[in-house]
């Protein structure tokens, strides 16, 4: 039996904000989402012009070589306002912390074997500064793109990498060893397998134009990265060893296989604008994916031996596939 | 087996393993290069590492916290918007002061979380960018916040709904707009002076103590809820502010005066913009908390004094605008309030004359000037409201180049005589509305020339609705503001007799009674 629970029934004047009626095309209930997004930017009557880039405005749509009729048709499929965006990653690190929780308790690392996880830690440790340097160049997209829905998805994509880095920096603590996070660093800094990827982010440090630096981070680089690390060679450790390690970087998995949703989707909508925009996201992408290719190899290397030439390949051809999904020709 | 003790790490230096030792000197591209705007203000920095965490806070506690802060908040919001909670305020004059909030206060969050984004990424050091990346992230759940608490408002009243749209373009916002342009123009250190320190923390409390006691005591638990929640993360925004200053003062004497005239400057532009959150207290709270003048003492005088008096030891002195600002808080509330009464056709939100009981507060707690400046004002505008002649101003006002405000503020020690300063640049004159504000214009005349004030657009054809030609041959400026605002005439004018009273009176009787 249904039962009919009666509260004072008002009629609303209006449904929603005249921004948002207007582009929605009716009067009706907004989503949480679209309220704490549409046409919030100002577009308009600035005072000042910035003193670090007086040729331009507070913002500006010069700041890429990218165009878009509406900026706002670059909005989240996962909804992500703060609040859902936080609640969903409240979520998972208590899958985390139930997971860093269950390995100390257990005893699982000091029982893991010498020789896999000197393996692994010589893999995944130095990727604590790669998330680092991600979560800076996600913060110039954040800072420098235009509208609230390009700006607020990458604020918490660079706070995610913040968390990544620290998640990674944890995994280096729950195998009891200091030691092996100054190695990775030194290893960051000199080690030979390392510094094309360092070369990388850091020129993409210095790359002005936002969009460019999300295709080259956002799409190529972690796009080959984390199912090449945090699937493939999870994978083969969880074979040879046990999966510790899998579970210890759960939040990379989870995190990439949902911020990708969002990633394709931006790219779909941005091809499909206009034909200058499909062009240019070919060429950035064909541009920093052989770069980010190059840059990896050396890391699929010490990951795969023998093997990685195959396994990049299948990487290089999943993120291809994206591409062309989104609509883009390479 | 063979096995590490596990070496127990303190706080301090996990957070540091967790933060700046992600970090490390690029080589593939120049520290310059990548940090690009630290050097041009003068500000001089050593040594990045001496910053000192002003609070240490993982991503995973981060959110853990903030999760189960949001999940309280937006189970609070639902069950308040589900229960008609609008009609549980104190009287319908209240909804008014949300009408302010929602345009001036919103989109003032988000230009905060763009501005810290901007902080996160050009700060060289790696600790002060983690801590600014944390703000830019909390300023977009205050603005979503405040909207989502707000959006149910909307439905019911007038005023609210075009806010997004009058951010840019109201002439009253464009003292706000023009306080955040102005901070996120400058460099990054002169914006942490300005946002970090004067605004959110010499005068945070002044702003949202009055705005939440406010709502909490006029019934509306929507906003309440939303700014006790926000009260947790502004703790952390105002360590931040006061560890920035304390920073540049121990990196280098020469920092000194810069930073003393950024806090000038800033102090003195927050206090213009707070002229508002005044007559909110002493005028558009039914219910109130306590006066502006009261709530200027506590917070600014008395916190703000201790704050610089621990700041001595740096050579950081009280602001040149302290004294001036004690004389004003007298005035300010009574001098806003009558200043929108007296614009009737040219805002969102309703205005009205205190009652009689309203009145005889405001002369208690003002007693050197509400007899014998204010209520003769008020008293005469009644009468003519009552005898069917209600002042309207339909002339433009006259705009402070840097502020932005109306001119309306007296001469400091003489209340009868209004206050006016003029600068000459490149052979223009510019008007300012007070001392501080000319020495702001004079210091940075290339930056206050650009000022965007609507009264003088509207003359050069900037400020029309969408297909107006202003080149017709018989193109007036200026006819159709309301149509550039978008501003629903249901929403102008006077409370009383508006529909906003009458629907609350409706719809309280239709959920009271049988």
């Amino acid at each position: 039996m249904a039962i009919d629970l009666r509260t004072v029934s008002i009629t609303p004047l209006r449904q929603t904000f005249g921004h948002l009626a207007r582009r929605m095309g009716a009067d009706k209930p907004a989503s949480r989402y679209i309220e704490a997004t549409m046409d919030l930017q100002p577009v308009e009557n600035y005072h000042y012009r910035p003193t670090w880039e007086p040729e331009l405005d507070i913002f500006d749509t010069r700041r890429t070589a990218i165009s878009m009729k509406d900026w706002y048709a670059l909005k989240d499929p996962r909804q992500y306002y703060y609040g859902a965006w936080t609640l969903a990653r409240g979520k998972m690190q208590e899958v985390a912390e139930g997971d860093f929780e269950l390995v100390d308790e257990l005893g699982l690392a000091a029982a893991y074997p010498a020789a896999g996880k000197e393996e692994a830690l010589k893999v995944f440790l130095p990727l604590r500064h790669v998330a680092w340097a991600s979560n800076l160049n996600k913060a110039y997209v954040s800072s420098y793109s235009y509208g609230i829905a390009m700006s607020q998805a990458a604020c918490y994509a660079s706070m995610d990498q913040l968390g990544v880095a620290q998640y990674v920096s944890r995994l280096g603590l729950a195998f009891n060893d200091l030691d092996a996070l100054a190695e990775a660093k030194t290893a960051w800094l000199e080690g030979a397998e390392w510094q094309e990827l360092r070369r990388y982010v850091e020129d993409l440090m210095v790359e002005k134009d936002w969009f460019e630096v999300l295709v080259a981070q956002d799409f190529a680089l972690e796009g080959l990265l984390y199912p090449l690390i945090y699937e493939r060679f999870n994978e083969k450790l969880n074979a040879a060893y046990s999966p510790v390690f899998s579970m210890l970087t759960r939040f990379q998995r989870e995190w990439f296989g949902e911020t990708s949703k969002w990633m394709d989707s931006v790219l779909k909508a941005t091809a499909a604008d206009n034909a200058d925009n499909k062009a240019k996201l070919a060429e950035w992408i064909k541009h920093w994916r052989e770069r980010a290719v190059a840059a990896l190899k050396p890391v699929a290397t010490l990951a795969f031996g023998d093997e990685a030439d195959a396994v990049m390949e299948e990487v290089v051809h999943n993120l291809n596939a994206r591409a062309a999904k989104a609509g883009i020709a390479l | 087996m063979d096995m590490k003790v596990a070496k127990k790490l303190g706080l301090k230096e996990r957070y540091a393993l967790m933060t700046r030792d992600l970090a490390w000197d690029t080589t593939y591209q120049k520290m310059e290069d990548v940090f690009p705007q630290t050097t041009y203000e003068g500000i001089k920095i050593h040594d990045w590492d001496k910053w000192e965490d002003p609070f240490r806070l993982t991503m995973d506690a981060y959110w853990k916290y903030q999760s189960e802060k949001e999940r309280k908040l937006y189970a609070i919001l639902d069950g308040f918007n589900q229960n008609n909670g609008h009609l549980s305020v104190t009287d319908a004059r209240y909804i008014n002061v949300l009408k302010l909030f929602l345009g001036s206060t919103p989109p003032l969050e988000l230009m905060a979380a763009r501005g810290f984004s901007m902080m996160g990424r050009q700060m060289n050091g790696a600790g002060p960018r983690v801590a600014c990346q944390m703000q830019a992230v909390d300023e977009y759940r205050h603005f979503q916040t405040q909207i989502h608490s707000i959006s149910n408002y909307n439905k019911y009243y007038n005023g609210m709904d075009e806010f997004a749209h009058q951010q840019s373009r109201m002439w009253y916002l464009s003292d706000g707009k023009s306080f955040f342009d102005d901070a996120i123009t400058a460099g990054p250190f002169e914006f942490m002076v300005a946002i970090g320190f004067a605004f959110e923390y010499v005068l945070t409390n002044i702003l949202f103590v009055p705005f939440i006691s406010g709502a909490a005591y006029n019934g509306d638990m929507a906003a309440m809820t939303v700014g006790f929640s926000a009260q947790s993360d502004e703790a952390r925004h105002m360590t931040l502010g006061l560890e920035c200053i304390k920073f540049m003062l121990e990196q280098d004497p020469d920092n000194l005066p810069i930073v003393q005239r950024w806090i000038d400057k800033w102090t003195w532009r927050g206090t213009r913009k707070l002229a508002s959150v005044g007559m909110m207290m002493d005028y558009m709270l039914p219910k109130r908390i306590m006066s502006f003048k009261e709530a200027w003492e506590m917070y600014v005088e008395e916190n703000g004094g201790a704050l610089f008096k621990d700041l001595a030891r740096y050579g950081i002195t009280i602001p040149k605008c302290f004294s001036q600002t004690i004389e004003e808080k007298e005035h300010v509330s009574h001098q806003s309030w009558i200043g929108f009464y007296m614009k009737p056709q040219a805002t969102p939100f309703h205005t009205w004359i205190p009652t009689p009981d309203e009145m005889d507060w405001l002369s208690e707690k003002y007693p050197n000037t509400f007899d014998q400046y204010y209520r003769p004002v008020l008293e005469f505008f009644d009468a003519q409201e009552k005898a069917g002649n209600r002042f309207d101003n339909k002339t433009a006002p006259m705009n402070c180049q840097v502020c932005v405000s109306t001119m309306k503020f007296n001469e400091p020690g003489d209340p009868m005589e209004m206050c006016f300063r003029e600068s000459i640049y490149q052979g223009e004159k510019f008007h300012t509305c007070s001392d501080h504000c000319k020495e702001i214009f004079d210091n940075e005349p290339e930056k206050y020339v650009q000022t965007f004030i609507s009264s003088h657009q509207v003359l050069q054809g900037n400020c029309e609705p969408d297909g107006v030609d202003v080149n017709a041959p018989d193109f007036k400026p200026g006819q159709d503001m309301l149509g550039y605002w978008k501003l629903d005439k249901r929403a102008l004018g006077d409370f009383n007799g508006s529909e906003d009273q009458k629907n609350f009176a409706a719809w309280r009787e239709q959920a009271t009674k049988n």
